[in-house]
């Protein structure tokens, strides 16, 4: 028997019509009379959050309103566009597909994270695929160390600890992505008049999963205060396509498919919700683990995680700082 | 050993504020260091004791304050030593506790 019967997956559970109409108030004041902007620019990735966030802005401002941008580069999943014209479709809004590849070559950003894989797999090149990888928190107490995971042309994979320079070098190249979708974001906010939406959720915004000045960089973030679960239930309810609800988080990034408890999380999103949720509710390992079907140690090391997490996410959050 | 292990956390993670460790503080619990500290700890250790730590000794028993870095590396040392090479200790800060 659940001795803790408030604490179950269900608590995340919210009025999906109450909260859209509190979040499309929210958006309509904000972009009109706080940022006094005439609509909104939605940088759209075919996954849940973007697809969220669009329909949102689309009920808020009008379809009218909304310009999508779909910025694709060299590593994109061709299902990301694919995914993301059905948004535009559903939605009937504007849109414009910007490749970002030759931005990306032009600053190097291909050529210096390929150097940097081969600090660690001197044979990498053209014709491989790579993706870096968490040990998830369910295999055991390790620290959260970054390992790649490259594939060759002919289909071998294997998988080497990064070095600092390696990881640092891998990372720093890889975000000129975000920085350069966010960039062509405020072109199009430019040039419309409009104001950028950025579409993390709680746990991305929480916990720092986001590229500083990238795609942590907007003008309002309309679903930052909603667990992931819960943008899952706004989606059904604002009738986003079935496809794109069921597509498994990713983040999109790398050449080989990456999910994102692979990347940064190490555990599935409704686990990562509870525990976060619990954290900040003061709920104990023990009753979480019981209620969430986890053991007491896993929750723990959770905690852990977004405690150490956080840490890291307070740099990212920074504004610049002055001297007051 | 000691010496030089507290030295380069100081160095590289509290910006030579060497007041502020203690040999048995926890890195985990103080927030000293943060996984790309762990890399940079590794390959340090790689490097001075000529080691190579294995991914399943990545761990705070091993790892997470100056004492059980050097009860680890002494471990490690000794296991190299009597193996003649390349053994992996997958937990020797548990082990000598």
């Amino acid at each position: 028997m659940n001795p803790h019967p408030a604490i179950s997956p269900d608590l995340l559970r919210l009025d999906p019509r109450a909260e859209t109409e509190r979040i499309t108030a929210w958006i309509r004041e904000t972009v009109f009379h706080n940022l006094r902007r005439k609509g909104a620019v939605i940088g759209v990735s075919g996954g849940i959050d973007s697809s969220v966030v669009a329909f949102l802005c689309a009920r808020a401002l009008g379809n009218d309103r909304i310009q999508i941008l779909f910025t694709p580069e060299a590593d994109s999943s061709p299902d990301s566009l694919r995914l993301g014209r059905i948004v535009v479709s559903a939605l009937k809004a504007d849109s414009a597909v910007e490749d970002i590849s030759a931005i990306l070559k032009g600053a190097g950003c291909y050529e210096r994270r390929d150097a940097s894989i081969r600090l660690v797999v001197p044979e990498y090149g053209s014709g491989y695929k790579c993706k870096i990888v968490l040990p998830g928190l369910l295999d055991a107490s390790r620290y959260a160390i970054f390992s790649i995971v490259v594939q060759s042309p002919d289909g071998q994979t294997k998988k080497v600890r990064l070095t600092p320079e390696a990881y640092l070098g891998i990372v720093a190249a890889t975000n000129f992505k975000q920085r350069a979708r966010k960039m062509m974001e405020y072109y199009y906010a430019d040039l419309l008049q409009y104001a950028v939406a950025g579409t993390p959720n709680l746990l991305e915004y929480d916990q720092g999963f986001f590229v500083k000045n990238g795609d942590g960089a907007a003008d309002f973030k309309p679903i930052a205060h909603l667990y992931k679960s819960q943008v899952y239930q706004l989606a059904a309810y604002l009738g986003v396509p079935d496809e794109i609800q069921r597509r498994p988080p990713t983040t999109d990034t790398y050449s080989l498919e990456q999910s994102q408890e692979e990347f940064y999380f190490a555990l599935p999103y409704e686990k990562m919700d509870l525990c976060l949720y619990g954290k900040d509710h003061g709920i104990s390992a023990a009753a979480l683990a019981h209620a969430g079907g986890m053991t007491e140690d896993l929750v723990e090391r959770a905690y852990q995680m977004i405690e150490s997490k956080r840490k890291v996410a307070k740099y990212l959050h920074a504004h610049s700082l002055i001297i007051e | 050993m000691l010496q030089t292990i507290r030295k380069f956390v100081i160095d590289n993670y509290l910006f030579g504020e060497e007041g502020k460790l203690g040999d048995e503080d926890s890195f985990m619990e103080t927030g000293i260091i943060d996984s790309t500290g762990i890399l940079e700890l590794v390959r340090f250790l790689e490097s001075t004791y000529g080691i190579k730590v294995a991914d399943e000794e990545l761990i705070p028993d091993n790892l997470d304050s100056v004492h059980k870095i050097v009860a680890f590396i002494n471990a490690k040392q000794s296991a190299t030593t009597q193996a003649g090479g390349g053994t992996s200790l997958q937990s020797a800060g548990r082990q000598l506790k």
